[in-house]
């Protein structure tokens, strides 16, 4: 058989004569011609999209939110440790016991300024003390008056808590041994009293004693039980002790509580214990007697509440990872009906020269810019969550600029791992058996 | 001694014991059964045969959609047979080009994207795709409707768009199956005297019908039955054009 053939004309074919010519090389999909089509396929399909998309909203919204709340939570913390004193250990008198009665704390006098100059002098980590005693009195100025709490301490108060002074001055060694009368007030009691001009040299009455005023402390704001650290007068130790709440105590050395800070770089575990040392020791403690003081670092405490805050961000943020993974699983599920119902659209790119890898792209690119999208709505919306919590519930919040970048990059990864099965069955398909699908 | 062997030059297409089996539940079924046929360059081939006659895998084979069982298959002189699917995709984007029954254009995209489709899979440029998509649409009739959809084109005018779709990165051959299927009489003819016009032109034809009234305007018919070919045979063809204004005259088609 010798068919009678057309005589070939030569290529290229006349309709595409004068075109310009096609590359030589095998170029493939490139990315923005990828995006551009799954933005549109994604796009042919709106609410499908978006309801897909919400599982990761709401997942990206979560953690957003819960992370800056969690920070705010954190910071706030921080702040409280900071403003109570950096390296602040603090001793009251504990319980004593009499026979089989324990008497509750400070029943007893069993704390002394002395402990606090013993602590001092001989703990060599301790580079500040000071003795406390505090009572809730009138104060009166002109004729202003507050109620508030007079603090009788050591000098090194300041040092020890440290306080700012942001007008006049702090009392000297030298008053408090002389037992002058000076006084230097919180913020809040400048403020209640002093409305108008500043405090320093004037004069006030504590209980009816004549105060000067020398100085202003900074503000502190409240501490981690939600007092004003602010509603305070500080006085010189003897003087309190003398001319204010002498009360037929006056040459008691007793006191509420002594703090103590620890020099810089020292181990506070360390200190605390051989501060626990030598009060045992001048308490004259038999080795199984219980301590008849409490000793506390304060940033301990602190830090417990940080732990159990840390605790509810770890508890939302696996409501947060739960909601990811449901929303992945979305993804997947809505990437597995858009394959069947694209099978002969799948089939003809195959047809004209899709590579496997071209289809498999072209899906997983899709899957990723649908969580990518749901993604993007979750950072918005989880900044503004954030932002509403704190403004509502008057929670610190703190944006975590790093979470955001995070809760993006696990949605992206999202889309990726849910959408990588989904994309593979379609590159998997058969041209013809896709062609022919209906 | 086979004809083919003496013409000059690479042959198109050209199978030895083309053969496909498919497994059926316990044994297997020849869809294709040992098919030894020559295809020079420029042909216009029509392949005929009842459903089932194999004249589809026939099709599937040669437009490289499907790999054969046994045999081999020269493509411009390359060996095809064994190449990995994504050797094929290649292939089919460089060498071939695919006409339906059912148009398969993408419903979301216009004309104009329809058939730079097979561009992208070649990485040309966007700029390049639209002048080249518009040129070819232009030169199928449809310079005036880039950027209607497939759903605002009748049939006839979709079936163009697939055309031009085929033809835009050149091809050596012209795949179509059943490309009149889904059109009427009139619709039909035109474009079978758009194939005559492209085969004249040197574009390569291969055609897959069941219905004789389109395969007497091809040059050669190929028979197929039980998954063999049972005949290969030339003819004059008729001419589309001439039928087509034989045609007594018809509601003009809806655009």
């Amino acid at each position: 058989m010798s068919p009678p053939l057309r005589e070939a004309g030569t290529r290229p074919l006349a309709p595409a004569a004068g075109l310009p010519p096609l590359p030589a090389g095998r170029g493939g999909m490139d990315l923005a011609e990828a995006l551009a089509s799954a933005l549109s396929a994604l796009a042919a399909n709106t609410l499908r999209a978006v309801l897909t998309a919400l599982g990761i909203f709401i997942g990206v919204a979560a953690v957003i939110a819960t992370v800056a709340v969690g920070a705010g939570a954190r910071q706030q913390v921080m702040q409280q440790i900071e403003s109570l004193g950096a390296n602040l250990l603090v001793i009251w008198p504990g319980t004593v016991r009499q026979g089989a009665v324990r008497l509750g704390a400070g029943a007893r006098p069993s704390l002394t300024w002395d402990d606090a100059q013993g602590v001092v002098e001989e703990v060599p980590s301790i580079v500040a003390a000071s003795a406390n005693i505090r009572q809730g009195l009138q104060v009166i100025a002109g004729n202003q008056n507050w109620a508030t709490t007079i603090q009788g301490a050591d000098p090194d108060v300041f040092v020890v808590h440290d306080w700012v002074i942001e007008e006049g001055r702090p009392f000297t060694a030298e008053e408090a041994r002389a037992g002058r009368k000076v006084a230097v007030l919180g913020a809040t009691v400048a403020e209640m009293l002093f409305p108008y001009e500043n405090p320093v040299g004037a004069r006030i009455r504590i209980a009816a004693t004549p105060f000067e005023v020398i100085g202003v402390l900074g503000r502190k704001g409240q501490n981690a039980q939600g007092m004003d650290q602010d509603d305070v007068v500080m006085i010189p130790f003897w003087t309190a002790r003398r001319s204010v709440m002498g009360a037929g105590r006056v040459w008691s050395r007793s006191v509420n509580f002594v703090s103590l800070k620890v020099a810089e770089g020292e181990d506070m575990r360390a200190a605390e214990e051989e501060v626990r040392a030598l009060i045992r020791q001048r308490h004259r403690l038999a080795p199984n007697e219980p301590d008849d003081f409490n000793l506390r670092n304060m940033s301990d405490v602190a830090a417990t509440r940080d732990a159990s805050s840390r605790t509810l961000s770890m508890l939302l943020a696996s409501v947060a990872a739960v909601s990811l993974l449901v929303g992945g699983i979305g993804v997947m599920n809505i990437m597995l009906v858009s394959v069947t119902e694209r099978t002969r659209e799948i089939g003809l790119r195959l047809a004209v020269g899709a590579r496997r890898r071209d289809i498999l792209a072209q899906f997983l690119i899709e899957a990723v810019v649908l969580a990518l999208l749901g993604g993007a709505a979750g950072v918005v919306a989880g900044i503004g969550l954030s932002h509403l919590l704190g403004a509502a519930a008057g929670w610190p919040v703190l944006i975590q600029w790093d979470a955001v970048a995070l809760a993006v990059a696990v949605s992206a990864l999202t889309g990726l791992f849910f959408g990588f099965w989904p994309a593979r069955r379609a590159a998997r398909l058969d041209p013809i058996a896709a062609l022919r699908h209906d | 001694m086979r004809d083919a062997d003496a013409a000059p030059g690479p042959l198109l297409v050209e199978t030895e014991g083309l053969t496909k089996h498919y497994a059926a539940g316990e044994g297997t079924v020849a869809a294709l059964a040992g098919v030894d046929v020559a295809i020079p360059p420029g042909a216009f081939v029509a392949a005929m045969g009842p459903s089932g006659s194999g004249k589809s895998t026939f099709l599937n084979l040669i437009g490289c959609l499907d790999r054969p069982t046994g045999g081999s298959y020269r493509l411009m002189g390359e060996e095809v047979a064994r190449l990995s699917p994504d050797r094929l995709a290649e292939i089919r984007s460089r060498r071939l080009g695919f006409v339906f029954q059912s148009f398969n254009l993408l419903p979301r995209a216009d004309a104009l994207a329809n058939v730079e489709l097979p561009m992208i899979y070649r990485g040309v440029r966007r700029r390049q795709r639209r002048e080249r998509a518009a040129a070819m649409l232009a030169a199928v009739g449809l310079g005036e409707r880039l950027h209607h959809r497939p759903n605002q084109l009748s049939g006839g005018q979709q079936q163009r768009v697939a055309i031009a779709r085929a033809l835009v990165n050149g091809p050596d051959l012209l795949l179509a199956d059943e490309p009149t299927g889904a059109l009427d009489t009139r619709t039909g003819l035109e474009i079978m005297a758009l194939f005559q016009a492209l085969n004249r032109s040197g574009v390569a034809i291969l055609m897959v019908t069941h219905d004789a009234e389109v395969a007497r305007f091809a040059a050669r018919v190929l028979r197929f039955r039980d998954g063999r070919l049972v005949g290969d045979r030339a003819q004059v063809p008729a001419d589309a054009a001439a039928a087509l204004a034989a045609l007594p005259a018809a509601p003009a088609e809806a655009a």
